[in-house]
């Protein structure tokens, strides 16, 4: 594209014709403050947080959604400027709950942030009448404030958007307007999956994630209790970052030294599972594959696409595996298995788990999901809640060593189980394990480059033994949603498909570390995290689910085969169709 | 406006579906389609229930809180249907110093609604407006085409006996 000559104030600048004047002033590294812009998904110009004076514009325009044009002159920090951006801050606040003491978004939250950058010191010179929300904490994994929401429209747009779901919306006009969902439906009412992305975009405290870190801290302090923790492997390529670390830093020594700190009774590895997972369900394929199964298979570890399956496509209920998610694998054999290894009574374990994820804390209380006769998981935490304990544990986490090994025997796992975190990773686990049974022969190249990336459909064919194997992956379920209208249409042909309900996989998951939309706008967070996990696969000694050591004890002291009776037992479950709407018996 | 659920039960008439059918089929798959298909939707129903709403969502594959988005921002679309008798308020000036929230109040309790809404026997339905050029007799009401003038809250349960 042909580039244009513009002025920033006051210097001369050539960039390429159609980027915005937001864009523009980025290459100039001036950072220009925004409210509700996120790229590509919510350009809508709406805050007037990022106005700019444009020489020869009417009024000042709003730089995130305005194309630079040929001689354009740009002025960005004039006293017009400035006082308007203070104005609509004071006028975002008249109505805002100021309760930032109380607010668990204090300290990262881009309302507050803006509001000490322009030194806001009459908050109040606006306020009149404030309506009164009530909080929605009707679904399990979050909440919704309104009396802090600025009607940025961010969790509306990655809701119908990114994830084709779309139950949150704009209701009613001018001051009377508020995010809710139709005829005022709680949120457990309506067809959410619980993926938690409008969390992770909601520039203030008018969502938040459930807070299970007090009920947490009464197990570890009731000495009647063995509680136990596993940890999610996209948990250690995110943590970092609520310690101040640059995105995609890998902190696994560091996290389970401060697990251990905490008093976890034993901190275990949810890689391991994924291993596990890898063994079963490359099993289950390849039965399907030789027994004419139904196919193609699709992948089950992401509890928000097995929602979103269930609500808009239960006619593809048959395809979905039927392995339970790592977590609830890991709970599962924590509570028999390791229960009888280590001499514990099952019923004392408090099995909790750390996720990327909201969407497990709708998991954990799902039907079939408890293969002892108890849950297999009894509290799932989300990264940023970890984040909150080590803090509130008055643990330093920066200058915990780095160096810490899993505890046995649920703590090892191989470079299959870490990539789970990411796009593709699943995928290319279950094809290292599925072609070497298929062929018989070890593999030469573990690297499955094609299903790697951040991209959110890709598909690629491999020649296994013979037969071409037509493979997709796919992550935000609005990628989903396209990928199975192909597949029902006869369109595409896949055998395996494998979704994540958030884009670019778990590293980018609802329950990850908070970054700014001024860093996600800019920088490709879930590429960086992805890395931190392909890096800590490249280094593992072994990266083949099916030669983890303590998977094959497993089975010979335990499960015996993949898909024995005993494994379909404890590491199988079931789905149900679910309603659209307004069935609040859909929440289990 | 009351954005919850009408009380009223939904009369699925099957020549209307029919209608409404059509007008979806002629829109689908359109550029901003929505709104002329509300439009023909609450000419055929009168109003815009829940029901209707569903089926347009999965029609034309629109999430329902977007269609609902719609609704609730334009003062055109009605979430409640007219009862039989159409009372009307009027919360001008003139009428609202003479106290007419107050015979509204009366009318929201005697009738269970508010206005905007009908009563589940659709007997009712409760509005109000601003000025019908009867300042004189403020505050006023209209039941249909009756007006009724200098009006206390006090005389609304034997107005309403009048039409029951």
């Amino acid at each position: 594209m042909a580039d244009v000559n513009i002025k920033i104030n006051g210097k001369d600048y050539q960039v390429p014709e159609g980027i915005t004047v937001l864009e523009a002033a980025r290459m100039a590294n001036i950072h220009i403050p925004t409210l509700c812009f996120l790229k590509e998904i919510n350009e809508i110009g709406a805050c007037r947080m990022c106005v700019v004076e444009v020489k020869g514009a009417k009024g000042l325009v709003t730089s995130c959604v305005y194309p630079v044009a040929e001689g354009m002159e740009i002025l960005t920090q004039t006293k017009r400027v400035i006082d308007s951006r203070v104005k609509n801050l004071q006028l975002l606040l008249s109505n805002h709950n100021r309760e930032c003491l109380s607010c668990v978004r204090s300290g990262k939250c881009e309302l507050q942030a803006l509001c000490r950058l322009y030194d806001i010191k009459e908050d109040s010179i606006y306020d009149g009448e404030k309506p009164k929300y009530a909080l929605d904490g009707s679904a399990v994994h979050l909440v919704r404030d309104n009396n802090k929401c600025i009607l940025c429209r961010r969790c509306v747009a990655v809701c119908e958007k990114n994830q084709g779901v779309g139950v949150i919306g704009p209701n009613e006009r001018g001051f009377n307007t508020y995010i809710g969902s139709p005829f005022n439906m709680k949120l457990v009412e309506t067809s959410c999956i619980g993926c938690g992305q409008c969390i992770a975009v909601c520039p203030t405290g008018a969502l938040a994630e459930k807070d299970n870190t007090f009920e947490t801290f009464a197990a570890l302090e009731d000495p009647t209790k063995h509680v136990i923790v596993q940890v999610a492997p996209s948990v250690r390529a995110g943590l970092g970052e609520e310690f101040g670390l640059p995105i995609g830093v890998g902190v696994e020594g560091q996290m389970v030294n401060a697990l251990r700190a905490l008093g976890f009774d034993k901190v275990f590895d949810t890689n391991f599972s994924a291993d596990l997972t890898i063994m079963e369900e490359a099993n289950e394929f390849l039965q399907r594959v030789q027994n004419g199964g139904t196919l193609p298979l699709i992948t089950s570890c992401s509890p928000g696409w097995i929602k979103y399956c269930e609500h808009y496509h239960p006619d593809m209920i048959p395809n979905l595996s039927s392995c339970k998610s790592p977590q609830q694998m890991f709970g599962a054999i924590a509570k028999s298995y390791y229960a009888e290894k280590a001499g514990v009574d099952p019923k004392d374990i408090v099995m909790v788990s750390v996720m990327p994820c909201t969407a497990k804390k709708f998991e954990i209380g799902r039907d079939d999901q408890d293969a002892n006769g108890m849950p297999d998981v009894d509290i799932a935490l989300t990264t940023r809640e970890l984040a909150r304990m080590i803090k509130r544990a008055n643990i330093d986490f920066l200058n915990l060593p780095e160096e810490a090994v899993f505890d046995d025997p649920l703590g090892q796992s191989t470079g299959a189980g870490v990539i789970f975190g990411a796009t593709g990773g699943v995928m290319e686990a279950a094809l290292r394990t599925a072609v070497e049974k298929l062929t018989g022969e070890p593999l030469a190249d573990v690297d499955f480059m094609d299903v790697r990336g951040t991209d959110g459909i890709k598909e690629a064919t491999y020649n296994v033994a013979g037969m071409d194997i037509n493979v997709c992956v796919c992550s935000g379920t609005a990628n989903a949603n396209k990928v199975l209208n192909m597949v029902k249409s006869g369109e595409k042909n896949y055998h395996f498909i494998e979704v994540m309900c958030c884009p670019g996989g778990c590293v980018n998951g609802g329950g990850q570390p908070k970054q700014f939309a001024d860093v996600r706008n800019f920088v490709d967070i879930k590429a960086l995290r992805a890395k931190a996990l392909y890096d800590l696969d490249k280094d593992r000694p072994l990266r083949k689910s099916h030669e983890n050591p303590d998977i094959i004890k497993l089975y010979e002291e335990f499960l015996g085969e993949p898909g024995s009776h005993k494994a379909h037992k404890l590491l199988h479950t079931s789905y149900i169709a679910r309603p659209m709407y307004n069935d609040p018996k859909s929440k289990r | 406006m009351a954005t919850a659920q009408t009380s009223v039960p939904f009369d699925d008439d099957p020549k209307l579906r029919e209608q409404l059918m059509a007008v979806i089929e002629k829109y689908k798959g359109e550029q901003g389609a929505l709104i002329p298909v509300l439009q023909q939707a609450q000419d055929i129903y009168g109003y815009l229930p829940i029901e209707v709403q569903k089926i347009i969502a999965e029609e034309m594959g629109t999430p329902l809180e977007k269609i609902f988005g719609v609704i609730t921002f334009y003062s055109f679309f009605n979430l409640y249907p007219k009862g039989s008798h159409k009372i009307s308020v009027c919360l001008g000036t003139a009428c609202y110093v003479k106290g007419s929230r107050k015979v509204l109040d009366r009318l929201q309790d005697e009738l269970g609604i508010e206005p905007g809404q009908c009563t589940t026997d659709r007997s009712f339905s409760l509005d109000t407006c601003r000025c019908i050029g009867a300042c004189g007799l403020a505050p006023v009401m209209l039941v249909n085409d009756d007006v009724y003038g200098r009006m206390l809250p006090t005389e609304v349960p034997d107005i309403l006996a009048k039409y029951k």
